[in-house]
């Protein structure tokens, strides 16, 4: 008894702690500037305002900063998801001599801090022309396509991990019935796999979109102006733009953490299912 | 590799001598027999991922290792003579340079070591204070108390926003002139103002708040999956042996966490060498907050590009990262391969 009111009061202060810097934030962005220069930012609340939020979202360009998000993030979730489950059908399903091997190739990727392929990628990035329709500055440099091509290549590794000790519970009954029917290979990946592996799909769907949203580091290196960047690293310009008036910038954080946030509100079951899929099977 | 699966024949395929009285087997075989269609499937599912992954990921992780033997600016072209020591920079470049990049590194580069410390200073952070706090969050979770739905989303919140964003948040805390801290404790705009992120003594240990704050989260989510995998019926048995709580969990319920333990131990490790964005975001990775990552960027997107040496520091991260890496795969893998 004595131990449940300690944990239950220790929890309760811990959660306050947790908190209490992004209540402080959403507080100096709904109150008007010229309230915190007169009284401080640490003071009474006199006026309480959403017109922050509303400053934030025209002065900046934000609404274009949201679309370069969803041009990346859409696209990078879908494609990496399309062809991890792809490639763990295979490595499962198909008895390919060095699967372990692969598999190991593409976990291990995974695991790289980003800094360790940056140098050369950036040089790479340099070097490859692409046509103009998919990108105006001719090269895969400073082009949204290019940053969908890193994060899908980067991610594989981690969704090929996952979804491959997903299908490996799949019982292998399941498809010798299917080629009994004499369903071919295509078939039994994309309508017998994929539909069975919706959970985990789904699971891993929003975990990549809040990772590839938030992402931070290929943006602000492989891309060098800074108005195609996505809203994440966008901040950091908004930062310097609207440095005299810290109202804005709370505001525009808090803006930029919505989808995030939704994402966590909405899909928290497939959230926490998917950070647990990559850990307790392994 | 699309080559391999693609090219075999049908016989090659089913090359172990045959025994149809054993169904099993026979099984086996009809798994493995393949139409030319299906092969071209495979080939497809499997070679376009892994072209990306070879050419996006681990092309550019060797290409770190050979560029970190070159002097190189990153104009021009790379060649293989031997950079010769007497002469001007401008004409010993895309030359090749031995060991000279790790050298001045080690030597003469006055921002590495610090780097390196700053870096270990920050595992030590995450080993000592962030994984166990997110294990003690996760054990009390566990214990269903009365709101636990909402104690785990509000110490889980801080995962789902980006670092920078969350540098972005902490600097109305730590803000010299009117953050919380300072106002709270009456040292704000005047001369006694701590300086939290200014403070090249300060500013580090303020960032690792903010690191351990996210990274506390991210740890009680991994650990509390691992606790509801494990047995109840090994609870059950412990009590009634007699043990308390305390021995419950050190003696049966955290040796029976093995995996889990090891993904966090590789998490901890990877993420404390991936932080990149709190600092750069707090004050551009310098002035105290000097990181490895930090290092490898201002050398290769800067104004002056010293790919080669930036490489070099690459490589030093790479090997740092290959051991809980290699430690991981050993510990994922090792069963599959032995069948």
């Amino acid at each position: 008894m004595r131990g449940q009111i300690a944990s239950q009061a220790f929890l309760i202060v811990a959660s306050v702690l947790w908190i209490l810097p992004i209540l402080f934030a959403l507080y100096v962005a709904v109150r008007p500037y010229s309230d915190t220069s007169k009284y401080g930012y640490v003071s009474m609340p006199h006026h309480l305002t959403f017109q922050n939020f509303r400053d934030a979202w025209s002065q900046s360009d934000m609404p274009h900063f949201f679309w370069n998000s969803v041009l990346i993030t859409v696209p990078a979730v879908v494609i990496v998801l399309a062809l991890a489950a792809g490639v763990a059908f295979v490595l499962v399903r198909v008895n390919v001599k060095i699967n372990v091997a692969l598999l190991i190739v593409f976990t291990a990727g995974n695991l790289l801090p980003q800094q360790v392929i940056i140098t050369p990628l950036y040089r790479i990035y340099l070097k490859i022309p692409l046509p103009h329709f998919l990108a105006d500055s001719g090269l895969m440099y400073n082009s949204i396509f290019g940053l969908i091509v890193i994060n899908v290549s980067f991610q594989l590794g981690f969704c090929v991990f996952v979804l491959s000790n997903y299908m490996k519970s799949i019982p292998g009954e399941m498809y010798e019935a299917a080629l009994v029917d004499g369903a071919s290979l295509w078939t039994r990946f994309w309508r017998l796999t994929v539909p069975l592996c919706r959970p985990a799909l789904a699971a891993l769907a929003t975990l990549l979109t809040t990772w590839i949203y938030n992402d931070f580091f290929w943006a602000i290196t492989l891309m060098s102006s800074g108005d195609k960047r996505p809203v994440t690293s966008a901040l950091a310009n908004l930062q310097g733009q609207f440095v005299s008036n810290q109202n804005l910038i709370a505001a525009a954080a808090m803006i930029a953490a919505i989808p995030t946030l939704v994402v966590y509100l909405c899909l928290q079951r497939q959230f926490i299912a998917g950070l647990s899929l990559g850990s307790s099977k392994g | 590799m699309s080559a391999t699966s693609q090219g075999r024949t049908p016989a090659a395929v089913s090359d172990k001598p045959e025994d149809l009285k054993s169904p099993v087997r026979r099984r086996r075989r009809r798994l493995r027999t393949m139409t030319a269609r299906d092969r071209i499937v495979v080939a497809l599912l499997l070679g376009i991922p892994l072209l990306l992954d070879l050419a996006f990921v681990w092309f550019p992780a060797i290409g770190t290792i050979l560029l970190s033997f070159t002097k190189w600016n990153g104009v021009g072209s790379l060649h293989e003579k031997t950079c010769k020591p007497n002469m001007p920079s401008i004409l010993n470049n895309g030359c090749w340079y031995g060991v000279q990049n790790y050298h001045q590194a080690a030597t003469i580069y006055p921002e590495f070591w610090p780097a390196v410390r700053h870096n270990l200073i920050w595992l030590a952070v995450f080993v000592v204070i962030a994984t166990p706090l997110g294990m003690l969050f996760a054990v009390l979770l566990d214990r269903g108390l009365r709101g636990t739905r909402i104690y785990q989303s509000l110490l889980f919140l801080p995962v789902m926003l980006s670092l920078a964003l969350i540098g972005i948040i902490w600097e109305f805390v730590y803000s010299q002139n009117y953050g919380l801290i300072n106002t709270v404790i009456g040292r704000n705009g005047n001369d006694n103002a701590i300086d939290w992120l200014g403070n090249p003594h300060l500013n580090l240990w303020a960032v690792l708040l903010e690191a351990t704050w996210r990274q506390a989260g991210y740890v009680m989510i991994l650990y509390l999956a691992g606790l509801k995998a494990v047995d109840p019926t090994l609870r059950e048995a412990a009590l009634m042996d007699g043990a308390n709580p305390w021995q419950t969990f050190w003696r049966v319920i955290f040796p029976v966490m093995k995996p889990i333990n090891i993904v966090i131990m590789v998490v901890t490790v990877i993420e404390s060498l991936r932080a990149f964005d709190l600092v750069y975001i707090t004050n551009k990775g310098i002035n105290g907050l000097e990181l490895l990552s930090v290092l490898v960027t201002s050398n290769i997107v800067g104004e002056t590009q010293r790919v080669g040496f930036g490489s070099a520091l690459g490589v030093v991260l790479l090997v740092i990262s290959l051991v809980p890496i290699t430690i991981f795969l050993y510990q994922t893998f090792r069963r599959e391969d032995t069948p």
